[in-house]
């Protein structure tokens, strides 16, 4: 099997397993009990919590454990609301967010808060004029991710956020596909709130945490209990938490050598693309982007079918086809970028990780034009008329 | 999430390409939805003598185009109009929920192809 879904979730490294187990059965106490088996539990997830400070320039104290990225987000954005919503009724993020962010925004607009879904030129990226412009008097939050999970592109968080910042506007970061990838210093982004996750850089499932600047409001949103500093309750999920922090440590020590091998792979993969399958595309190619991502558009076929294809021969991908999600709009953020619906349809996403190879690259190279060939001979699009 | 029938049929498509100087068209779907399907028919006295098709689509769509040919071919005109996209989808051990539009789109293209078969035939 050719795993080429890293966005989606990646493996867990075999040493963030070794540091979970001892706290399944040995060291399972409660955090919040008072003797020893309670206390180390708590002595672990504070070591977590100060690695994971380290790691992206915060104080311990800033770091709430979530049950993920999704809860990280919804608690960033409806924390932040519910404590400055006498401030204003203006909200702003932009039209490539993840679900998680953008389902949370339509859910509040219907609450009667009013919110501006920014634009991206066609090469995915926000422009600080923009937000500039779109900022109000009765602005209270921004949300914009740090990089997209379909395309890749990085988006200029600290030029963006440092608007946020003069006008004294909370500014949150989606940073779920850049924790672990690139370098995150908070103090450098500007940004009073972040989200990451876990799974996405070689974690366990069903952990991650919210950044909250000292000093920013927010109203918890899960209650009953006294955790995480009275921001979110609930007994914490030790075992993954430990795990999450021997990725964050894993992710300090070798995220450098890493991009540089992924990178490798994921540019010969492209090129290869590129020259030997006709009237293909590269998403955001120019644009900043994540070493391992690289969505593809493939005209004239569709992303499902392309996706069944590669699973066919034990590639594993994803597709932002609308047949996919279960919906008919093909991808939000394909269309955002401008691209039509029926170019739209067609998009593979290929995203590398630390396991991949070059055989495993060159098996893709190998295996893919001729998928493309098959489909497109299925396809009544792109043919000559004329028999 | 597909049944085996749909996964074989999606694999090996049957009946694809175009059929020359066919006897009926039918051209439904829409690209910004994400499924065309092409169908052609040879038809004799009434009787689909070969059926073939061209889709634009996911795994259900080039699945359930594979069936439809399958199932009219041999068929007077007469009976391969009252195939209904739940006989297409039955006959590939069911679709899931969010597919089974592409059924309709099999439906459709049958009735459409020996629409413009009967159009064609009035014309003469």
């Amino acid at each position: 099997m050719i795993y080429l879904d890293y966005n989606a979730t990646t493996p867990c490294d075999k040493r963030v397993v070794e540091a979970m187990l001892p706290f399944f059965q040995e060291k399972f106490g409660n955090p919040s009990s008072l003797y020893y088996l309670g206390q180390e539990a708590k002595n672990a997830i504070e070591e977590t919590r100060e690695r994971i400070a380290r790691f992206i320039g915060a104080r311990k104290e800033e770091i709430i454990f979530t049950s993920g990225g999704t809860e990280a987000n919804n608690l960033a954005i409806r924390g932040t609301i519910e404590a400055l919503k006498k401030k204003g009724n203006h909200l702003i993020t932009s039209s490539i967010e993840h679900h998680s962010v953008l389902k949370v925004f339509q859910s509040l607009e219907k609450e009667g808060f009013e919110v501006t879904y920014l634009p991206v030129n066609d090469a995915g990226q926000l422009d600080p004029d923009t937000l500039q412009k779109s900022i109000r008097p009765s602005t209270i939050l921004i949300s914009i991710m740090q990089a997209n999970n379909e395309t890749g592109v990085i988006e200029p968080i600290k030029e963006l956020a440092s608007l946020a910042q003069t006008k004294g506007i909370v500014f949150h970061t989606d940073a779920v596909q850049t924790m672990g990838k690139i370098p995150i210093k908070v103090k450098d982004l500007g940004v009073s709130l972040l989200s990451a996750s876990a799974h996405k850089f070689y974690g366990p499932k069903g952990i991650g945490f919210l950044y909250l600047r000292k000093g920013t409001p927010l109203s918890p949103q899960i209650r009953g209990g006294e955790h995480e500093r009275r921001k979110r309750a609930g007994t914490e999920n030790v075992p993954a938490i430990v795990g999450m922090g021997k990725a964050t440590e894993i992710a300090a020590g070798e995220m450098e050598a890493e991009t540089k091998k992924v990178e490798t792979l994921r540019n010969t993969l492209e090129e290869g693309l590129l020259s030997t399958i006709p009237e293909i595309e590269v998403v955001s190619q120019k644009a900043p982007r994540l070493f391992n991502t690289s969505l593809i558009l493939v005209k004239d076929v569709e992303g499902e079918s392309m996706l069944l294809n590669l699973d066919f021969e034990g590639i594993e991908v994803s597709s932002g086809s609308a047949c996919t999600s279960g919906s008919l709009e093909p991808s939000h953020v394909l269309l955002a970028c401008g691209y039509p619906h029926e170019i739209a349809h067609g998009s593979i996403r290929f995203s590398l990780g630390k396991f991949n190879t070059a055989e495993e690259i060159n098996q893709v190279l190998e295996v893919f034009p001729k998928i493309v060939e098959k489909l497109r001979k299925i396809s009544p699009f792109g043919k000559s008329e004329v028999h | 999430m597909y049944s085996e029938k749909v996964l074989d049929h999606f694999r090996n498509p049957r009946n694809v390409g175009k059929i020359e100087n066919p006897d009926g068209v039918g051209k439904v779907g829409n690209p910004v939805c994400g499924d065309v399907m092409v169908m052609y028919l040879k038809i004799k006295e009434d009787v689909i003598e070969d059926a073939r098709f061209e889709t634009f689509g996911c795994g259900a769509a080039i699945a359930t185009s594979s069936m439809a040919t399958e199932l009219i071919k041999g068929k007077t005109i007469e009976e391969a109009r009252q195939i209904s996209n739940n006989a297409v989808a039955e006959a590939l051990d069911g679709l899931p929920p969010v597919k089974m539009h592409c059924s309709v789109l099999a439906e459709e293209g049958i009735k459409a192809a020996i629409e413009d078969y009967l159009q064609k035939k009035k014309e003469q």
